[in-house]
């Protein structure tokens, strides 16, 4: 094919320069780019215009030194408390080890001594009396609240007994491990799923399709075999104009995002901010008005669930306008006749009808975004909670890839973990290498894109129906590490109270007793916080350490309790010297090959002592012209064709739609009218503020509390008005699933059809025991949101694209037996029994056998079913 | 004597409340007591059609320009950690040429 001559031209002009094949980010970065130089040279690493008068006297270039009587840790704060980021903080302790005040490092060029508020109020997090100070197995009734202080001893002990039954008698694919966010507890609950339990199933904590992160993340690996971010020079330790290969973005999109609030991996919303100092244009795409919206050269308001319609409309523009990059799309990428083709189906007229933003501003945000050289998208976590979110990600790269702004300064750039360290979602997976249990992951069978493509998870919904039906075996053990699934990870809360509660044993690793340890937790183990462990983190460069400096009581890290089992459970799995966090760092980056670039092996301390704590990589740009991205070395993107996939290969072959297309939500407007004059508003869902992460920082001893002490929904005041609701209202939020109830802010910026609520809430304050259950369930959005309605890939899920009414909570309606979490610790739903015959009109159903009247009910299964005996695997391999 | 105060582009403001949670950490302040708070204008459609949307943080009674951290060599917490960028500690005189020089609107100086 001439295309692939043009390929083989470029491949021998690119590697005449004597680069020879290599993944992404191998490469190290000079010692002058690194940061401990920069800071010399500097004194302050980049360009806040107004703060340059730092006293380096008081920040020295070390990762350790005396302030008065307090010892600064100079440090990288991950989890838990935590987010997705990893801001550059200094600790301050006092001589007991205790955290007394933290302070931003005003020397890191990431984030030049920005905090946000909950790195600041830390102290009154890891200081808190409600913090889970040693190992407690439960005495009464799950839901009672009643513990027992043991040793670490007794826990490991128990631990260790079910794990061996288990593993013996019902296989190790019976034994389940949930991760919430916990970025630095991925690489340890891993590890310890795989090497200790010795079975595949790690998930995301009943979070339905999976729908954070993943669903992009599986379309970029699809087809582009890599994922990317938003290129605001941060994989650099010279930032911004002192970078000289950095160009900054003319036009940036904020696509789905609050970025000032949530700073997703690898991103801080502060970037764009010292980007538009320098010149660069937002376009946001949001359903509200955000701040950041309103410092954007334009605002499209979309419905909120359509914004793969939106992606495709502007590529009608783009392609019809001859706006594209015909270049990069000649040489780069695949099936560009067939998009063109496929976007006819999707003009601004009738794209507008959809998302209902006006068309007139389809077009000139499409042309605003295609004229500019670089441009770049921040896409957000609203892609993926959309049934159709892998799909919604595929049209969004599409616009992306047709315009050139792939791995280009000030565009979308390829990235891997630092050091090509295994620190997600696969950490330890070679212990499995032989056994059957990777290919038999729930939800494999069912999903191509799992078994094939980018997956180290299984997945969520999968997980849950096996739990509910034994089939295809029954999830005998529940591991949870930071993860609160019924106050805010899993939808369908209180379907995930009934299935839990029939799981034989349950362990959660957490900071608090939370709702979930009190409903469903045989024991619950203390976990350390940020600044009580070592550790390393590589999601994206560079590779920083995190230095210990404190403890707090009987409180251990993952990573010890990790090795704590896994010397007990599989001793031949672990090196006798891997005994705590720093030594399983040094061990891994010994066993991966991580080397400093004079060939010395790599270890924490070399990381700290040499390199301040932050060891760059050497991030190269256009690494598909370079043979980067292949394993063969040559040009091109690690796909099926080698190419930047419009037409994706491997969804053809799945017998999927090979290319984007929109589909409206399971529930809505124009896909069930019949729904719109009982539950007449679009509910979206998650909102976030600066004060929470998720479910956290909900201790009324927190300043985040303190100024945000209860959960709130936006409605417009016009909406509001009709439905009799002033500001500050509280009002029950409900559909056919269930209800809820938030206060009302009123939100002129929404559109009048379109409510949008909060997440996370339980209230640590109110009473443990059930029916209380710290009122979980009470303002839980996940009351009104499906599991099991994924996309045809098994990613995706309608979590902010469904319908809802509202009504006020008055003193007749809010009885304490009308709270939902009274309800559903005594019924199992929301609603009381009545609600059962109210059946969803989208619900699919679960087993191809079983089609539930109204909700799943787990009692009516079973009555109408045999438990059947399961053979393990591994005796059946025997056999 | 030299008086110094704070320089506050609130173009660049996004209501994050770090300068609020700072103030209150380095000075221990009790849950009603705020050295700096957050004002809020909007968001609200202009008749242009134009969205107006700020937040202005505003030093209280109790705002003591961090003293103690500035005698110590340090900047006030609250422009230490400004997420954006957006605040300047100095002499009055300074802080009132550079927002002449900055040459935009949306600029206020509190004087202490």
């Amino acid at each position: 094919m001439s295309d692939e001559k043009i390929d083989a031209i470029e491949t021998e002009e690119v590697l005449s320069d004597g680069k020879t094949a290599n993944l992404a980010g191998a490469e190290l970065a000079a010692d002058e780019e690194q940061i401990g130089q920069r800071i010399r040279e500097k004194g302050i690493a980049y360009g806040m215009p107004y703060n340059n008068t730092y006293n380096m006297d008081l920040y020295p270039d070390k990762v350790q030194w005396k302030e008065g009587d307090l010892t600064a840790t100079r440090t990288t704060m991950w989890s838990g408390p935590g987010c997705h980021s990893g801001c550059q903080i200094i600790f301050y302790t006092d001589e007991d080890g205790k955290l007394v005040k933290t302070e931003g490092d005003p020397n890191s060029p990431m984030t030049a001594g920005r905090l946000c508020m909950r790195c600041l109020e830390l102290p009154q997090m890891t200081n808190n009396e409600r913090r889970l100070k040693w190992p407690v197995k439960r005495v009464g009734e799950r839901g009672e609240g009643k513990w027992q202080r043991i040793s670490w001893d007794e826990a490991y002990d128990i631990i260790v007994e079910k794990v061996k039954d288990i593993q013996e008698n019902f296989g190790p694919e019976c034994i389940v491990s949930m991760i919430g966010t916990g970025r630095n507890v991925s690489q340890a609950i891993a590890h310890n799923q795989y090497a200790n339990f010795g079975g595949a199933d790690l998930t995301l904590c009943f979070l339905s399709g999976d729908s954070c992160m993943l669903p992009r993340t599986a379309l970029c690996y699809v087809i582009m075999g890599n994922q990317w971010v938003a290129d605001f020079s941060q994989f650099r330790a010279k930032r911004y104009e002192d970078d000289p290969e950095f160009v900054n973005p003319e036009v940036a999109i904020i696509w789905g995002t609050n970025p000032m609030i949530n700073n997703a991996d690898a991103f801080l919303g502060h970037w764009i901010i010292e980007s538009m100092k320098r010149g660069t244009k937002l376009i946001t795409v949001d359903p509200q008005l955000t701040w950041i919206a309103s410092r954007s050269d334009m605002w499209l308001r979309l419905r909120p669930g359509t914004d793969a319609a939106l992606a495709l409309g502007m590529m009608n523009v783009i392609i019809n306008e001859g706006l594209y990059d015909a270049q990069f799309v000649d040489y780069w990428t695949y099936g560009f006749p067939q998009l063109a083709e496929r976007v006819q189906e999707y003009s601004p007229s009738k794209v507008a009808e959809i998302t209902w933003v006006p068309e007139e501003q389809i077009i000139e945000a499409a042309r605003m975004y295609a004229k500019a050289k670089p441009a770049t998208v921040q896409w957000g976590l609203s892609v993926d909670m959309a049934k159709i979110g892998v799909i919604t990600a595929h049209a969004i790269a599409c616009l992306v890839g047709i315009t050139g702004n792939i791995d280009v300064p000030g565009g979308n750039v390829l990235i891997d973990q630092a050091a090509g360290l295994e620190f997600g979602y696969n950490s330890g997976i070679w212990e499995l290498e032989g056994t059957p249990y990777v290919a038999n992951r729930l939800g494999v069978d069912r999903y191509p894109l799992k078994k094939y493509g980018f997956t180290a998870s299984s997945q969520a919904d999968s997980i849950l129906q096996a739990i509910e039906t034994e089939q295809p075996h029954p999830v005998k053990m529940l591991w949870i590490e930071s993860a609160n699934p019924i106050a805010n990870m899993g939808q369908d809360a209180p379907r995930l109270y009934r299935a839990l509660k029939t799981i034989d044993f349950v362990v959660v690793e957490d900071l608090f007793i939370t709702p979930t340890c009190v409903a469903f937790a045989d024991l619950v183990l203390p976990c350390a916080m940020s600044h009580e462990r070592d550790c390393i983190r590589v999601w994206f460069d560079p590779l920083r350490t995190l230095t210990k400096c404190g403890s707090y009581e009987e409180c251990k890290s993952d990573e010890e309790i990790m090795i704590g089992l896994g010397h007990k459970i599989a001793p031949e799995k672990w090196p006798e010297y891997v005994v705590d966090d720093r030594s399983y760092m040094n061990w891994r980056l010994e066993r991966d090959g991580v080397l400093d670039n004079d060939g010395t092996q790599m270890t924490m301390e070399r990381v700290e002592e040499k390199y301040a704590g932050m060891w760059y990589h050497k991030f190269n740009y256009r690494k598909f012209e370079l043979g980067r991205l292949r394993p063969d070395g040559m040009p091109g993107f690690m796909t099926p064709t080698g190419r930047y996939e419009l037409y994706c290969t491997l969804f053809a072959s799945f017998g999927d739609d090979p290319l984007p297309y929109y589909e409206e939500p399971p529930t809505s407007p124009y896909r069930t009218p019949e729904l719109v004059e009982k539950y007449p508003f679009v509910l979206t869902t998650g909102k976030r503020s600066f004060e929470f992460f998720h479910s956290e920082w909900r201790q009324p001893e927190t300043i985040s509390r303190q100024l945000h002490p209860d959960p709130m929904f936006d409605i417009h005041p016009d909406a509001a008005a009709k439905y009799g609701i002033i500001d500050g209202d509280w009002v029950w939020i409900e559909n056919q699933m269930g209800r809820m109830k938030q206060r009302a802010r009123l939100n002129p910026t929404l559109d009048p059809r379109v409510i949008s609520t909060e997440h996370g809430w339980w209230f640590p304050e109110r009473a443990p025991e059930e029916p209380s259950l710290f009122g979980v369930f009470d303002c839980n959005p996940n009351n009104l949101i499906p599991q099991c309605e994924n996309g045809t890939n098994g990613y995706g899920a309608p979590i902010k694209c469904s319908m809802a009414t509202v009504y006020k909570v008055t003193p007749e309606n809010d009885t304490p037996e009308d709270q939902p979490t009274y309800q559903v610790c005594t019924t199992g739903y929301t609603h009381g029994p009545t609600h059962l015959s109210d059946k969803p009109s989208f619900y699919d159903g679960w087993t191809p056998d079983y089609e539930p009247e109204g909700f799943f009910d787990i009692e009516e299964y079973w009555a109408t079913h045999e438990h059947e005996e399961y053979v393990p695997l591994h005796k059946r391999e025997q056999a | 004597m030299t008086r110094y105060g704070l320089f506050i582009d609130y173009e660049y403001c996004s209501g994050c409340k770090v300068c609020v949670t700072a103030c209150k950490m380095e000075h221990g302040f009790e849950p009603n007591d705020f050295g700096i708070v957050l004002l809020q204008d909007g968001p609200r459609e202009c008749s242009d059609g134009k969205w107006e949307y700020n937040y202005l943080p505003m030093p209280t009674h109790l705002c003591d320009l961090c003293a103690a951290r500035v005698d110590a060599g340090k900047l006030p917490n609250c422009v230490h950690h400004c997420q954006n960028g957006a605040m300047v500690y100095g002499p009055v005189e300074e802080l009132a040429a550079k927002a002449e020089a900055a040459n935009k609107s949306d600029i206020a100086i509190f004087v202490r």
